[in-house]
C-alpha cells in the first residue's frame, strides 16, 4: 500500500498506483483522472457532432441537393443533436470539471463513490458506443431528430431502437454522477465549510445533480416505452392503438427541459467562478445566486410544457405553462444582474477566460430574451418549429453552456495540467469564436422569422444569401475552434509550468499544487469564510499545525469560536 | 494496496468523519421490529382484495371518475407495499421524508401533465 504522504508527493498524473500505463487510468477510481478520462471522450464527441454541424450548412449553402440526399441530411441532424445533448451538452461541465474540482472545492479527497463514480464512466461509454453502432447495423441511424417524437419514431424504419437505448444507457450514467455528488456535498464538506461557504460552482452542481436524480428516470421510462411501441406494439403512445400521441411530449419534455438546466446551470457556476477572480472582489449577491440556482431547478421542472403549445394540447394548460415559462426568467435575471454588479467598480484583469464570460452573458442574454418570445403563446405560434427556435437553443445551449465550456477549460487548464497556454493567442481564438458564433447563428434568428422551418433539407431562393452568411459564419467558428484547442493542446506539451495559483483565485482549488497531488490535500483544511474573499485567509491548510485537532473531521464548538 | 481501494478507503473514511448532518444517517431497515407472518399475509390478501376491486371497476363506466378511482386504488396499493413490505413504516424519518418528495414532485407532473388531457 502506498502511503498518503508518498501519494502526496507527486501529482495524480505521475501517480503510479498498482496498474501501470493504461489502466491506471482505466482502473482509477481517482475523481480527477475520471474527470481527464470523460474529458478525452468528450471530447472526441464534440468534434464528431461538431464536423456534422459544418457538414448540414455546407448542404444548406444552395438550394436542393449540395452534397448530401435527403434522407442522409434527415440522419445528420439526429446524430448532430444526439450527440451533442447526450454525450457532449448535458455530461461536459459535470462529469469533467465537476468531478475534477467538487472534492477539491469543498476540502474532500474524493467524491464520496468513488468506484460507482468510475462505473459511471463505463456506463457512458457503453451508452456512446450503442450510439456509435446505430449507424452501421440494421437500416442505417435514426431519423427522427434528438426528440424521437412518436408517431414518426415507432414507425421509422431506421435505427430508432438502438439509439434510443444508447440514451437510456446514458441516462443512467447521469443518474449515478447525480447521487454521487449529492452525497459528496452532504458528506464530505471540509470543516467550516457550511451551505453558504460553498464555492458558487458547487451550488451549481448541486442543483443540477437534484435534477439528475429526479428528472432523469422519467426519460429513462419514455425511451423503454418507445422501443417497447416498436418491438411488442403495446400502444401507449399509438392512437391506432388507443395510445396518446401527446403523452410522449409531456414525458419526454418533463426530463428534457430540466435537462436544458442540467446543461446551464454548472455553466452559470463557473461564470460565477470566473467573475469573482478576475474583478478581484467577492461576488456580487452570493446568497441570491446560490438560492438562485435552486430556483431555477425547482421552476425548470414546470415548464415543460412550453415545447408543445402547437400540439393540440388544452388551452388551459398553455396558459399554465406560459405563465411558468415567464416566472423562470426571475432567477436567470437574477443571476444575470448579479454578475455585472460584480464587474462594477472591480479590479478587472482581461484574460482569456474573462472575455468567455463577457462573451457569455453577451449571447447567453440575446438567448434568454429569445426564450421569452418562444414562451408566450402568440409569439411561439408564429415562429414555432421555425429557424427561430433552432436559434434560440443554440445560444443557449451552444452560446451559454458551450462557451463556458471553453471558458471553464481556459480558466482550469493550469490546475488540471499544470501547464500554462499563450493569453494572446487565446484571447483571439476567443474573438473568432464569438464572432463567428453570431455569424453563424443570428441569421437563424431573422430566417425563423421569415418563415424558414427547421429540419428542412431544402429552401427557397429568398433564404439563401441568409444560409451563405451562416455557413461561413460556420467556417470562422470552426476556425476558432479549431484554433483554440491547438493553441491548449501546444501548450500540453510544450508549455510553461503553471504556478499553484495564476489568477489570484480564493478558492480551495487555488491552495493546492498544479497540477493537484493524488488525495488533493495533505490533511482536510478548515475553512473559516466565504469562497470569494480577497483580503484574508479563509482557509487553514495545515489544521495540525495550528494546533486545531481534526476532532474527527469537525471542529468542536470551542475552535469555532476560536476561528 | 492498490491506489483505487486506498483512495475508495479515504472518501469512506471522511464520510465517516465529516458528518455534518449526523442526524440524516439513515439506519438499516428491519432492526428493532419483528413483522408476523400474519401482518405480511393480510396486507398481501388487502392487495389481491384491491386488484379484484380494480378489475371490476374497469367494466364500470364512471366517466372522468374513471381514472381517478383506479389511480386512487393504485396509490393505495403502492403506499400498502412501500409502508410493510419495503419497511418505509420502520424507517428513519428522513427516508421518508424523501418518499414524501418524490411522491411530491410527482403528483405535481400527475396535475400538470393532466391539466392538459381533462381541458382538451
Amino acid at each position: 500500500m502506498a502511503n498518503g504522504s508518498l501519494a502526496n508527493e507527486v501529482s495524480y498524473l505521475e501517480y503510479q498506483g498498482k496498474h501501470k500505463g493504461i489502466m491506471g487510468w482505466l482502473l482509477s477510481v481517482d475523481h480527477k483522472r475520471i474527470g481527464l478520462m470523460y474529458l478525452m471522450a468528450i471530447m472526441i464527441f464534440f468534434f464528431v457532432a461538431m464536423t456534422l454541424g459544418v457538414l448540414m450548412r455546407l448542404e444548406m449553402l444552395t438550394p436542393g441537393e449540395t452534397i448530401m440526399k435527403p434522407q442522409t441530411y434527415n440522419s445528420v441532424f439526429t446524430l448532430h443533436g444526439v450527440i451533442m445533448v447526450f454525450l457532449f451538452i448535458i455530461p461536459a461541465i459535470p462529469a469533467v470539471f465537476g468531478n475534477f474540482m467538487l472534492p477539491i472545492q469543498i476540502g474532500a479527497k474524493d467524491v464520496a463513490f468513488p468506484r460507482l463514480n468510475l462505473f459511471s464512466w463505463y456506463l457512458y461509454m457503453v451508452g456512446a458506443i450503442l450510439a456509435i453502432v446505430s449507424l452501421f447495423i440494421g437500416d442505417g441511424p435514426a431519423d427522427t431528430g434528438w426528440t424521437f417524437y412518436v408517431p414518426y419514431s415507432i414507425r421509422s424504419a431506421q435505427n430508432v431502437s438502438i439509439t434510443t437505448l444508447a440514451a437510456f444507457v446514458l441516462g443512467f450514467s447521469s443518474i449515478l454522477t447525480g447521487l454521487n455528488f449529492v452525497v459528496t456535498i452532504h458528506r464530505l464538506r471540509a470543516p467550516g465549510m457550511t451551505w453558504f461557504r460553498m464555492p458558487l460552482f458547487v451550488w451549481g452542481l448541486y442543483a443540477t445533480s437534484w435534477i439528475q436524480v429526479l428528472a432523469t428516470p422519467v426519460i429513462g421510462i419514455t425511451l423503454a416505452l418507445i422501443m417497447l411501441e416498436r418491438l411488442m406494439g403495446v400502444g401507449v403512445f399509438d392512437p391506432a392503438l388507443g395510445g396518446d400521441p401527446i403523452l410522449y411530449q409531456h414525458l419526454f419534455w418533463i426530463y428534457s427541459h430540466p435537462a436544458v438546466y442540467i446543461m446551464i446551470l454548472p455553466a452559470m457556476g463557473v461564470v460565477s467562478e470566473i467573475l469573482p477572480t478576475f474583478s478581484r472582489k467577492d461576488i456580487f449577491g452570493y446568497k441570491q445566486i446560490a438560492i438562485s440556482s435552486l430556483g431555477i431547478a425547482l421552476i425548470g421542472y414546470l415548464v415543460w410544457g412550453h415545447h408543445m403549445f402547437v400540439s393540440g394540447m388544452s388551452d388551459t394548460s398553455r396558459i399554465v405553462f406560459s405563465l411558468l415559462t415567464f416566472l423562470v426568467a426571475i432567477p436567470t435575471g437574477v443571476k444575470i444582474f448579479n454578475w455585472v454588479a460584480t464587474l462594477y467598480k472591480a479590479s478587472i484583469k482581461f484574460s482569456a477566460p474573462l472575455y468567455y464570460v463577457l462573451g457569455f452573458i453577451f449571447i447567453f442574454s440575446i438567448g434568454g430574451l429569445t426564450g421569452l418570445v418562444l414562451g408566450a403563446l402568440a409569439t411561439d405560434i408564429h415562429v414555432t418549429d421555425t429557424y427561430f427556435v433552432v436559434a434560440h437553443f443554440h445560444y443557449v445551449m451552444f452560446g451559454g453552456m458551450g462557451i463556458m465550456f471553453f471558458a471553464t477549460m481556459h480558466y482550469w487548464f493550469p490546475k488540471v495540467f499544470g501547464k500554462m497556454y499563450n493569453e494572446k493567442l487565446a484571447v483571439i481564438a476567443c474573438t473568432v469564436i464569438i464572432v463567428g458564433f453570431n455569424v453563424l447563428y443570428f441569421p437563424f434568428f431573422i430566417m425563423g422569422y421569415m418563415g424558414m422551418p427547421r429540419r428542412y433539407y431544402d429552401y427557397l431562393p429568398q433564404f439563401q444569401g441568409w444560409h451563405i452568411l451562416s455557413t461561413v459564419g460556420s467556417w470562422i467558428l470552426v476556425s476558432g475552434i479549431v484554433f483554440m484547442f491547438g493553441n491548449l493542446f501546444y501548450a500540453l506539451l510544450k508549455g510553461p509550468k503553471a504556478s499553484m495559483n495564476p489568477w489570484g483565485g480564493t478558492t480551495l482549488e487555488w491552495k493546492v499544487p498544479s497540477p493537484p497531488p493524488l488525495e488533493n490535500f495533505d490533511e482536510i483544511p478548515v475553512v473559516t469564510g466565504g469562497p470569494y474573499v480577497h483580503d484574508k485567509a479563509t482557509y487553514i491548510m495545515h489544521p495540525s499545525k495550528e494546533g486545531i485537532k481534526a476532532n474527527g473531521g469537525v471542529k468542536t464548538v470551542n475552535q469555532e469560536a476560536a476561528l | 494496496m492498490s491506489e483505487q481501494t486506498q483512495t475508495g478507503e479515504l472518501a469512506a473514511a471522511q464520510a465517516h468523519a465529516a458528518h455534518a448532518d449526523e442526524h440524516s444517517q439513515g439506519h438499516a431497515e428491519g432492526h428493532g421490529h419483528n413483522v408476523s407472518y400474519g401482518t405480511y399475509f393480510m396486507v398481501w390478501l388487502g392487495l389481491v382484495a384491491l386488484t379484484a376491486v380494480t378489475v371490476t371497476i374497469a367494466g364500470i363506466h364512471l366517466g372522468s371518475l374513471t381514472l381517478i378511482t383506479a389511480m386512487l386504488i393504485a396509490a393505495v396499493k403502492t403506499s400498502l407495499v412501500g409502508y410493510h413490505f419495503m419497511h418505509l413504516k420502520y424507517d428513519n424519518v428522513i427516508i421518508k421524508v424523501f418518499v414524501l418528495v418524490c411522491l411530491v414532485i410527482f403528483l405535481t407532473f400527475w396535475i400538470l401533465t393532466f391539466s392538459d388531457l381533462s381541458f382538451r
